[in-house]
């Protein structure tokens, strides 16, 4: 009822160090930067790729070799992060694997979350035939098994390279958000912001990415980077299935499969340094989520100018 | 007992209670404090005042002065964050430091509340009689009959027609002024001693705020309550109250009897209020008078500094303003208490009362010299109509009825010109705005905009037009994109049309001057500026394109009394300095006497009146316009007093039903009045709009218009 706003403690920061004339863009980014958890899992994830990309420089084991000499050994000046049974350098797995999790996480997130937010909004402000189709393919896809479809297709796509699991999965994960997308546009679209944009000429494409995207990024970037843990979960059970990725070819999923048994035993390094980069990666990813949040959302404290 | 008082006439009852003897209800220096994040929100620093029995206080002030808090505390209603200390007594009990379980045997029973949303104050899910007799029952043991028939009764009393139908009725089955009526009924349920009222009509359209408030006085007459009425309405105030108290920054700032309230203040920004409102009564020699805003944004309630909180919006401001918070003290023998250091000032004389705030000038522009013959029409409407399918079932849609939402209405609206298009909610204004903008071929009719038809304009043409014609919303809130920095929404039509960055960014910064903004402004989010500010950045915004037509659609309905005044200036001023043409919507009469050049009153998808201003409001001829006018509250006790009020019965019928013939006729206090061949006439013939013999400008429809002088 009296909640102070801004407007009338004044905060008043001409906004010296910055130019007085800044797009929503360099705000946000601005907004983003002063968030120190953001930075720090942007900068993260950059380390992360790079280590994922690089990692394979240090070390003159491939994830293919086997050194059938130093089978189950520690973490070592030559294997850094030890080997398995069968003399497989995990260091070489892990960052191998990265790769193609970091990969397919992000990919399957950005697809899936984009193609929801694109069908979900356009369902919405369209109406009409638009809406009917769009919640038509949403609920057929929701009732479909996923895992059962999934199995089912990937003997067609057998030679193909790995990277068709990254549609495959994101197939078949973007319809509850679509669905929550949908209903939040709906309400969206009957606001009058919206309304003066329509009259003001503004297209239908640029409302929706102008306007009703940036109110509902919220829900999307919450999406994201629960998807991003999510893919490279399923991509993991796929391949312990046996359908997603074959050796020799190895994913952060199946070396943390493999390790897992042994996470309670003298070989814990066997899943702990392969689980700890899942985790870096998906914390990562939430503090950036996070801070671009925040960064987008007027309402939030965190990233205003203090 | 408490029935013998409902069913006997309070004749007994003293007809003006003396302010003497004990007082029913006493707040001696209330203070309520909330903890927050950003420091502790003082909401009420000092309340007092004393309430008689009978009698009708009234606080006013604007959104955030404390008056709403300063109510809840007399019930124990705030939340378990407010601290509050201070004394408030009823009949000398001690009410502050009561549990909760010994303040409900009050609340409801001693002291009554009538919110402001009838909606949200009544449970969807049970019926409104239930609703009554749960009241009744909580405080007095009564049978399950005797329960219903007093429910009944008080049904009655409110003015329900029908009452054992509608005690059957859920809420949403009833339209908002009925819903407050009942509300009205549960608060008036076990005799009150006090009933506070929180701002219970500013949800409702005029003529139900007529019906309201005459509920209210004779559920007063009835009971013989005190009521304590909060509200930010002047108008409602002066005729309704027998004392005010002006409440700015959690304090009372003024009190006093109405009449020395309203033609002796003595603090000035009850003077600045009092001069902010816009008035039937009063034109000036260009047949405006110009509003004198108080500039500025009220006070944050965190870290006030021991200075009076009006003084940077005062225009009478000195250094001891600055230096101590004045106290509420008369200003002379025999004056009203008021907290203004300049007080003896005001009241000697030596500051004159009319001369506090600077009178602003009324803008004129080159066309005000133009006769309206002469200028070329910038907006031509003929015979709009639009109806809505009503749609039933479920598997196969059939059509049951038309909902007749605007249903032929005719109007122009010349270069440089302003007009006012007024009428209660559902009386079409919106639909026809939305017509208008949508710039298609409407249902029937046409629409022209600078003489070429919307029917016949082609994708590019459309998009061209839409530059010339731009809309202010009535929410300013939510009229702007909460995460869009204002800068990118004010350059939004410019991109749209195609302006480079740079420019667009030029122009956002000269906009944002014109409308009384800093350029630095822009990159903030609209969430960090007040009301008023957010309403002159979507004014910036509809001026991006250099547009000549701007439809305003309540532009200022949702402000306090101080802003808005300040905004209809800068509108008024913006139309004199870049010669546009509004078409300005609105459902309060006085804003639209302001600053319209002509207005038409629209009624159930008809316009039943148009003319020029002064016509109109002098001579009006309609009985509704003629209803609308008199059911307008004038902040003048004496006025008030004197005037009698023509009560419109009933509700707006639905559009999806219109009586035949005129469609007013339900409600028409005239048609009462006419013979059976008269009253045919009015049933069986719509009557069409005919000017009035005499008169170039001025046109009503009704078979037996009459004019008739209501303010």
């Amino acid at each position: 009822m009296t909640a102070p706003t801004a407007a009338d403690t004044e905060s008043v920061q001409p906004f010296a160090a910055a130019p007085a004339r800044s797009g929503r863009a360099a705000l946000v980014w601005r907004r983003f930067r002063r968030n120190k958890f953001a930075m720090v899992g942007l900068v993260g994830l950059v380390l992360l790729f790079l280590f994922a990309f690089l990692g394979p420089l240090l070390t003159h084991w491939s994830p293919t070799d086997i050194d059938l000499v130093n089978t189950q050994s520690g973490p070592t000046g030559d294997h850094f992060f030890g080997t398995d049974d069968v003399g497989h350098d995990m260091f070489a797995q892990t960052v191998s694997g990265m790769q193609k999790s970091l990969i397919i996480g992000l990919l399957v997130a950005l697809l899936s979350t984009g193609s929801a937010g694109l069908l979900g909004t356009a369902a919405a402000y369209f109406g009409g035939w638009w809406e009917k189709v769009i919640v038509w393919l949403t609920d057929l896809f929701l009732v479909v098994p996923s895992l059962l479809m999934l199995i089912i297709l990937s003997p067609y796509f057998q030679g193909a390279s790995w990277l068709v699991l990254v549609p495959m999965i994101a197939l078949f994960s973007w319809m509850i958000t679509s669905r929550v997308v949908r209903g939040m546009t709906l309400t969206i679209r009957e606001r009058e912001f919206v309304r003066a944009a329509r009259y003001m000429g503004v297209p239908a494409w640029t409302i929706i990415r102008r306007h009703i995207i940036p109110n509902i990024s919220s829900i999307l970037i919450v999406d994201f980077t629960l998807n991003v843990g999510a893919a490279i979960v399923t991509e993991s059970f796929l391949s312990f299935l046996g359908f997603g990725i074959r050796t020799p070819n190895v994913s952060l999923g199946t070396v943390i499969n493999d390790g897992a048994q042994f996470a309670s035993t003298d070989q814990w390094y066997l899943f702990v340094f392969p689980a700890s980069v899942l985790v870096l990666i998906i914390l990562c990813v939430n503090f950036i989520g996070d801070g671009l949040r925040d960064a987008l959302d007027p309402n939030s404290t965190g990233a205003s100018a203090r | 007992m408490s029935q013998n008082l409902l069913l006997t006439d309070a004749a007994g009852r003293p007809k003006n209670p003396a302010p003497t003897g004990t007082p029913l209800l006493s707040v001696r220096d209330l203070h309520v404090t909330f903890s927050s994040e950003a420091g502790d929100v003082r909401a009420v620093r000092g309340v007092s005042y004393d309430l008689h029995p009978g009698e009708v206080l009234g606080i006013v002030g604007e959104s955030g002065s404390g008056k709403s808090v300063s109510a809840m505390a007399i019930l124990g209603l705030l939340p378990d964050n407010a601290r509050i200390t201070g004394s408030i007594k009823l009949e000398g009990r001690e009410l502050l430091g009561l549990g909760d379980k010994r303040m409900s045997k009050i609340r409801g029973k001693d002291i009554a509340m009538v919110f402001q949303d009838p909606l949200s104050a009544l449970t969807p899910v049970f019926t409104v009689g239930d609703q009554i007799v749960e009241a009744l029952t909580v405080h007095q043991k009564l049978s399950r009959d005797a329960a219903r028939k007093r429910a009944l009764e008080l049904l009655d009393v409110v003015g329900i027609p029908d009452p054992e139908r509608r005690f059957k009725n859920f809420p949403h089955e009833f339209s908002g002024g009925m819903r407050q009526r009942v509300m009205i009924a549960m608060a008036i349920a076990n005799d009150p001693k006090v009933i506070l009222c929180d701002e219970p009509t500013t949800a409702l359209d005029v003529t139900i705020q007529a019906q309201i408030l005459e509920a209210l006085k004779n559920a007063q007459e009835l009971t013989g309550a005190a009521i304590l009425m909060i509200t930010h309405d002047l108008g409602v105030v002066a005729g309704f109250a027998d004392k005010v108290s002006v409440m700015y920054a959690g304090r009372p700032v003024e009190q006093g009897a109405v009449d020395e309230i309203y033609y002796r203040p003595r603090m000035p920004y009850t003077i600045g209020l009092l001069g902010s409102i816009p008035r039937l009564d009063v034109s000036g020699e260009h047949g405006r008078r110009p509003l004198t805003p108080i500039e500025g944004n009220p006070p944050s309630m965190v870290d006030l500094p021991d200075a009076c909180p009006f003084a940077d919006r005062c225009p009478i401001v000195t250094d001891i303003c600055r230096d101590a918070e004045p106290e509420l003290l008369p200003a002379g023998p025999d004056s009203h208490p008021s907290a203004c250091h300049r007080r003896a000032d005001l009241e000697s004389g030596t500051i004159p009362i009319d001369q506090v705030y600077p009178v602003p000038e009324i803008p004129e522009t080159h066309l005000d010299a133009v006769p309206r013959e002469q200028r070329s029409p910038v907006l031509e409407v003929k015979g709009l109509q639009k109806h809505f399918p009503l749609m039933r079932g479920a598997v196969f849609k059939r059509r049951v009825g038309t909902v007749k939402a605007v249903d032929g209405i005719d109007f122009e609206i010349r270069e440089g010109e302003t007009l006012g298009l007024v009428g209660e909610s559902g009386c079409g204004k919106t639909t026809t705005l939305l017509e208008i903008l949508e710039l298609v071929a409407p249902q029937a009719g046409s629409i022209a905009v600078f003489g070429s038809q919307a029917a016949n304009l082609s994708g590019r043409e459309r998009m061209e037009m839409r530059k010339d014609i731009q809309i202010v919303f009535q929410d300013p809130m939510a009229s702007l994109d909460p995460r869009m920095p204002v800068g990118e929404a004010i350059a939004e039509p410019l991109r749209t049309h195609g302006w480079s960055q740079d420019k667009a960014y030029e122009r956002v910064a000269e906009l944002l001057e014109l409308v009384g903004l800093e350029p630095y402004h822009a990159s903030r989010f609209p969430r960090e500026f007040s009301g008023g500010q957010r309403q002159r950045i979507c004014v910036a915004r509809a001026l991006a394109l250099n547009p000549k037509v701007v439809i305003l659609d309540e532009p200022v309905s949702a402000l306090d009394v101080s802003i808005q005044a300040g905004v209809i200036n800068l509108l008024d001023e913006l139309r004199a300095k870049l010669g546009l043409s509004y078409l300005f919507v609105a459902h309060d009469l006085s804003v639209v006497r302001h600053i319209a050049d002509r207005v038409a009153v629209m009624y159930l998808g008809r316009i039943v009146e148009i003319g020029d201003v002064s016509s109109v409001f002098e001579l009006p001829s309609h009985p509704y316009t003629q209803a609308l006018l008199s059911a307008i509250p004038l902040p003048d006790p004496r006025k008030e007093r004197e005037r009698s009020r023509i009560l419109l019965p009933g509700d707006l019928p639905s559009p999806a039903n219109v009586p035949s013939g005129c469609r007013f006729r339900d409600r028409c206090f005239k048609y009462a009045s006419l013979n059976a061949a008269e009253q045919s006439k009015c049933r069986d013939e719509d009557p069409v709009i005919v000017a009035r013999p005499g008169k170039q400008d001025h046109a009503a429809a009704c078979h037996f218009a009459d004019a008739l002088e209501v303010v």
